[in-house]
């Protein structure tokens, strides 16, 4: 089959690699009909997450066709039409019997790596790093999906992929990032970062009774859209964030920030000059300005919500403001399982609607192409189904 | 340990039980004796191969240790086992002990029903290779050695409660004197039962000693943490984790 495999620093390539095959009982194969690259591929991209081996096969966000079923699996047939969720999750343990099912506790293999760097062992993720299990991913023709008597998702008949595809992970991700935010009538949110997750987070606060909602990138397209979904939009090349907040606040903040940007925030100036320097040296992992600038213009006991994608250390993080404003600080990898099926039947009523942020289609035979724009936001690039 | 030692956060990983008394020194011709013998010994017992052969590279090793350490590590005799007091203690020497709790969301008769029919230990304790039940108390185990080689030992239960202990120990005429236990305490709030599983391996002497921890790889500790997961993994979901055989663009 062809399978999209990383191949280095911006280096993603096409390649012919074995068909994938049922290793064990709960597993399923699936014939991928829709994938997309998603921001947090972009990380892998830059080679800015460890434990990335040349050849991997990328891809978290896919639907498809089931063409093969392991034993055990009692609850799919052969030419089912599924989405996946992007954290592969035994439905069994503690973590998953409390829906918390991207910390599963039996879906990575690469477990005692995982917890060397953060503690405990997450869920294994489908193409996303063996600190995450290194399983091949859905950028692909075929992909091997592991208790595919859990994740998988039948899609009902009259939806097309692209409007369902991003309930493998992006649109729970930005509900999720909501949810934390525990939103109140009246409530204001400012969200930081544009890109799928922040833009679809614009929607979600809406959906959840936000009052306002206000973004911040500096990509002139993304800012565009944003504000098309009725979102205040700040662009941070342009003006200075935290004054432009505590005006558009009367001074108080708003009630919630979100960090959809995750751990290589652009910024210029010094703090980016110390990040870099830092980060070069290894002293830091992770660049967290969007997260610094969330903490500090978040309003005295709000909610810090954290989508954005961190793999390690951050330095110079602001935990006096976290402590002395009485700050909540919620994270997470979606618990996609939890949220497919309503977010699904929000979709299929006609109130969510995720396809507004797409602006490519590409054959999987241009995944580096479509990864190249995605990177570096040519062409007005902000999200890319590839069809394999 | 040193003070430079001491700021690397290491935590023990395998406990070496110290000795009840020290080991009678060696003179210097013998150390030297020893050494020369040891490294033939080595070099045979490696070229001849088989079981035979390791006994002999592994007895060399002794020698060669002794000879560095100016130290018999021969003549002694036992110092108290931590954990296997009691029916099923180990006699002496220097035990390699390794402790693992792993908390399984299944109730303790099933955790125990798995472990009581000792046919299932080499299911996901990756060192051994199989397990042969002689009769209701005792069985004949086969671990992989180094070098593609087999070490062998009879062992019995010596104590066995239904749903909440299982101990056993190897009997004599052993390769490797080894005893192991399981405890089964049900977790707090009843979220699922806590599994302590105690290991421990008395190897046979010296350099010995460091060729059969092998057994366990270079990270005992680790790799009894890694046999325990796979055994959760297939107590709550029947099967185990794995990407052995996925395809990739290697090769």
């Amino acid at each position: 089959m062809r399978a999209v495999c990383w191949n280095g620093v911006a280096d993603v390539r096409v390649k012919t690699v074995p068909d994938p095959t049922i290793i064990n009982p709960r597993d399923a194969i699936i014939r991928v009909t829709s994938t997309a690259i998603c921001g947090s591929d972009l990380h892998l991209y830059s080679g800015d997450v460890p434990a990335m081996r040349k050849g991997d096969i990328l891809g978290h966000e896919f639907m498809g066709e089931v063409v093969e079923l392991g034993p055990e699996v009692k609850n799919l047939q052969k030419g089912d039409r599924v989405l996946v969720p992007f954290p592969i999750a035994c439905g069994a343990c503690f973590f998953c019997k409390r829906e918390l099912w991207s910390c599963c506790d039996n879906s990575n293999p690469n477990a005692a790596q995982a917890e060397e760097h953060w503690g405990h062992s997450p869920a294994g993720l489908f193409g996303y790093s063996h600190l995450t299990g290194g399983y091949a991913g859905g950028q692909a023709q075929y992909v091997r999906v592991p208790f595919a008597d859990v994740g998988p998702l039948k899609v009902p008949e009259g939806l097309r992929d692209e409007q369902v595809l991003f309930l493998t992970d992006i649109l729970p991700t930005a509900w999720q990032a909501a949810e934390h935010c525990n939103i109140q009538r009246g409530d204001t949110v400012a969200i930081w970062g544009a890109g799928p997750v922040g833009l679809l987070t614009v929607v979600c606060a809406y959906a959840m009774g936000a009052e306002r909602v206000i973004i911040i990138d500096r990509v002139p397209e993304r800012l565009e859209t944003a504000r098309r979904k009725n979102a205040v939009i700040i662009n941070d090349e342009k003006a200075d964030v935290g004054e432009v907040l505590r005006d558009i606040t009367g001074g108080r903040g708003p009630d919630a920030t979100i960090d959809a940007v995750g751990m290589e925030a652009h910024d210029v100036g010094l703090e980016n000059a110390y990040d870099r320097a830092r980060h070069a040296m290894r002293l830091e992992t992770d660049r967290p300005h969007a997260l610094r600038e969330a903490i500090m213009h978040c309003r005295k006991g709000g909610v810090v919500s954290v989508p954005g994608f961190y793999s390690g250390t951050v330095d110079r993080f602001p935990m006096g403001a976290v402590a002395n404003k009485g700050l909540t600080l919620r994270s997470g990898q979606a618990h996609v399982h939890r949220y497919m099926r309503p977010l699904l039947d929000r979709i299929q009523r006609g109130e969510l609607d995720a396809t507004f942020i797409i602006t490519h289609r590409l054959p999987l035979e241009e995944a580096a192409h479509g990864y190249d724009i995605f990177k570096n936001k040519r062409e007005d690039c902000i999200k890319v189904v590839l069809t394999p | 340990m040193t003070a430079t030692e001491s700021h690397v956060p290491q935590p023990p990983r395998t406990v070496e039980v110290p000795l009840g008394r020290k080991e009678p020194a060696v003179d210097v011709p013998e150390r030297w004796v020893s050494l020369i013998g040891g490294g033939v010994l080595t070099v045979y017992g490696i070229a001849r191969g088989g079981v035979g052969g390791l006994a002999l590279a592994l007895a060399g090793g002794g020698l060669i240790k002794r000879g560095i350490t100016g130290r018999s590590w021969l003549n002694r005799t036992g110092g108290a086992l931590a954990v296997a007091e009691g029916p099923g203690a180990l006699p002496g020497a220097r035990e390699i002990l390794i402790e693992k709790a792993v908390t399984v969301d299944r109730a303790p008769d099933e955790i125990y029903r798995f472990w009581r029919d000792l046919r299932n230990l080499p299911r996901f304790m990756r060192h051994l290779e199989s397990v042969e039940i002689v009769d209701d108390r005792r069985s004949r185990w086969s671990a992989h050695a180094p070098l593609g080689m087999r070490v062998r030992w009879d062992a019995e239960l010596v104590e066995e409660v239904p749903g909440e202990r299982l101990r056993w120990r190897s009997l004599p005429g052993a390769d490797m004197e080894n005893a192991g236990a399981v405890q089964l305490i049900p977790a707090a709030g009843g979220r699922g039962t806590v599994m302590r599983v105690t290991l421990q391996y008395a190897p046979p002497a010296g350099a010995v000693g460091a060729a059969f921890a092998r057994l366990f790889g270079e990270e005992p500790r680790q790799q009894v943490a890694d046999d325990l997961r796979r055994l959760k993994q297939m107590l709550e979901t029947g099967e185990v984790a794995s990407t052995e055989g996925q395809p990739s663009g290697r090769y």
